[in-house]
């Protein structure tokens, strides 16, 4: 069967026609996925809002679990694996290695994902994503499991195989491209963590049946998130190739310094997975030491790079916009950025609630003495709807924008609205989040049907602030759903319905990189941007220990 | 050709690191094996068992 390509009118890049097909399917699985965890996105959300408290126990944690699985699992790997076949064999301009594995590999992904979405929707798994033992679900969850991540497996391995014979093929000279090699740090990333997933799946899976006797409940969790944890660090190293990719589309901008750049990605190489050890923290059978080398020292080095790519791609940009011609004092490059464009909106949103909202509460709540004050309350899933959602999924959606016209070849049905979706998704998620976290800094508990404890023997005071915080949270949750919802009208209807585009360079508008004029280029704007990151930073983490103080009183 | 050869040459050594994919992989792999899962595993196991 010979390789067919097609050359790209807009991009001028070799698209090979199985690479175009597999991105096809996993980006439309993907959407599928966000649609059915939206949907019980907006049933648990209105359960935790006190004011409604939509449904009963048992429907919430069935919810609950249909949320996390649909949305962390499904909706995000799904996507990944689309990006790896654009990462890999397009960037590449190389055919894919192994494109009926490509199929398998698809085929076990969403037939895992169906398994898992049935066990659940018949009461078989009310177990969350987790699905910590002792508790059990039926058998085919655990098989879902195994199906959905030798599936993603699969895709991970056809991206390695198309380096290989891209290289010998020799379709591409010097090295790969800074995101293609984003794309290999995910790859790898994802690799440790769908092999964690198989060594604890497959027993635990044996063990639903009744062929193992016990599962020990600290090794489930201690390899449980070495499957967990570094799942969302595939997530936020596919964001940051996203990042620099949407940067060159919407404004032109190349990488300023490709070895700083490589060099974060190989700290998230060598460090990112041990965090891990941050879901541990108050688990008494692992050691200070374990606990302390694995979050801080480790940990820290990985939280480097992000704020390495925190800085570098806004500052691709600044340099960009100012051989542009937009150079006067600090802020003109971006107060004339392309703001209506929903990618450039998707892009900037990303990068700010990631950074000041994700990444400054998960540092100061990885830090063990801190993580007794947040460790099972709203604070978490506060801070990670900030990195996964208003990170993650907000930079996918940005790509969405592109991948319609230039893959599906479709124009974006009402572009007006798509900007209107980016932001209400990304400023819906930012208050849903900061309300969230707030309430949890109340001492909310998360997983918790019942803020007030009402039936139970000892309730504990629940200030009045947390509710309103609650609300807070229950408002912006509701600006994000309608984003979300948007995002999926706006992605289908442009797909089936959307204009076809002519196949003739500019009918899509991409950014034209500008001439290197050889001449150095300031940086200073996001220079500031990184200091007021930085004292943000440090006030948070200080608050946090004076929190504790305050908790913990030492005489 | 000859420019070609001369490219060759001079990829530093850095570069060439970052360019071995397979390698980055193996160090991806092994580094948090070890200090994560071994050693946390052999931690839990070392527990004596209540009597
Ligand atoms: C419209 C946007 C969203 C809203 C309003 C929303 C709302 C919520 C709420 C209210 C909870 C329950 C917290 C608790 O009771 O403990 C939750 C949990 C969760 N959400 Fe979302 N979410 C949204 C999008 C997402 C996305 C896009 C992802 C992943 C990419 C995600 C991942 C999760 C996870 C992993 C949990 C934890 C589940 C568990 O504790 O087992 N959410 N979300
Ligand atoms: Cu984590």
């Amino acid at each position: 069967m010979a390789a067919v390509f097609r050359t790209c009118a807009h991009t001028g890049l070799k698209v090979h026609n199985q690479a175009e097909r597999l991105i096809k399917v996993h980006a439309v699985a993907g959407v599928l996925s966000i649609l059915f965890g939206g949907i019980a996105a907006l049933l648990v959300l209105l359960t935790r809002w006190p004011a409604v408290h939509l449904l009963d126990p048992t429907n919430y944690y069935r919810a609950l679990t249909f949320h996390g699985m649909n949305m962390l699992i499904f909706w995000i790997i799904f996507f990944e694996i689309a990006i790896l076949y654009f990462a890999g064999p397009i960037l590449l301009g190389s055919r894919v290695a192994w494109p009926r594995i490509g199929w398998v590999g698809f085929a076990l992904m969403a037939a895992g994902s169906i398994l898992i979405d049935v066990a659940i929707l018949q009461g078989g798994a009310d177990v969350m994503f987790t699905s910590y033992v002792p508790m059990r679900a039926v058998s085919h969850f655990y098989l879902g499991w195994i199906l959905f991540a030798v599936g993603a497996l699969l895709g991970v391995c056809n991206f390695f195989a198309t380096l290989v014979v891209a290289r010998a093929e020799r379709t591409y000279e010097g090295s790969i491209s800074l995101v293609t090699f984003g794309g290999a740090t995910a790859a790898i990333i994802a690799l440790v963590t769908l092999a964690h997933g198989a060594i604890i799946y497959i027993p635990t899976w044996l063990w639903s049946m009744g062929y193992v006797q016990n599962i020990d409940a600290g090794m489930y969790r201690l390899v449980f998130w070495g499957l967990g944890h570094p799942s969302q660090q595939i997530n936020v190293t596919a964001m940051v190739a996203v990042w620099y990719l949407l940067a060159t589309l919407t404004v032109g901008a190349i990488p300023v310094n490709e070895k700083v750049c490589r060099t974060a990605f190989l700290l998230y190489i060598l460090f990112i997975n041990l965090a891990s050890a941050h879901h541990l923290l108050v688990d008494p059978q692992l050691s200070p030491a374990w606990k302390v080398w694995n979050t801080s020292y480790g940990m820290y080095l990985a939280v480097l790079a992000s704020m390495v790519h925190g800085m570098t791609v806004p500052a691709s940009v600044e340099v960009a916009q100012r051989r542009k011609g937009l150079s006067k004092g600090l802020f003109e490059w971006l107060a004339k950025a392309p703001w209506g464009n929903p990618s450039f909106a998707a892009l900037v949103l990303s990068i700010t609630l990631f950074g000041f909202m994700g990444g400054i509460t998960g540092v100061t709540f990885g830090a063990e003495q801190v993580n007794i004050i947040s460790h099972n309350t709203l604070r978490i899933p506060g801070h990670f709807h900030s990195t996964v959602v208003a990170g993650t999924t907000l930079a996918f959606m940005g790509l969405t924008y592109y991948v319609v016209p230039l893959i599906w070849r479709r124009a974006v049905v009402w572009p007006r609205l798509a900007t209107f979706q980016a932001y209400a998704f990304g400023l819906g998620i930012m208050i849903f989040a900061g309300g969230m976290t707030t309430a949890g800094s109340y001492a909310v508990p998360r997983r918790h049907w019942d803020v007030q404890f009402a039936n139970s023997i000892f309730q504990p005071p629940v200030e009045p602030a947390a509710y309103l915080f609650l609300g807070v949270m229950g408002i912006g949750g509701l600006l994000a759903v309608l984003g979300g919802a948007l995002y999926v009208v706006i992605t289908v209807v442009s797909v089936f319905f959307g204009k076809r585009i002519p196949d003739v360079a500019g009918a899509v508008p991409l950014a034209a990189v500008p001439q290197d004029t050889g001449k150095h280029t300031p940086i200073s704007g996001t220079l500031v941007l990184v200091f007021v990151f930085l004292a943000a930073f440090i006030i948070y983490y200080f608050l946090n220990w004076k929190w504790l103080s305050d908790i913990w009183l030492v005489k | 050709m000859a420019d070609k050869e001369e490219q060759k040459e001079k990829v530093p050594l850095a570069q060439a690191f970052f360019d071995n994919i397979f390698l980055l992989l193996v160090l991806g792999i092994v580094v948090p094996v070890v200090f994560y899962t071994i050693w946390g595993l052999l931690e839990i196991a070392s527990i004596p068992l209540a009597k």
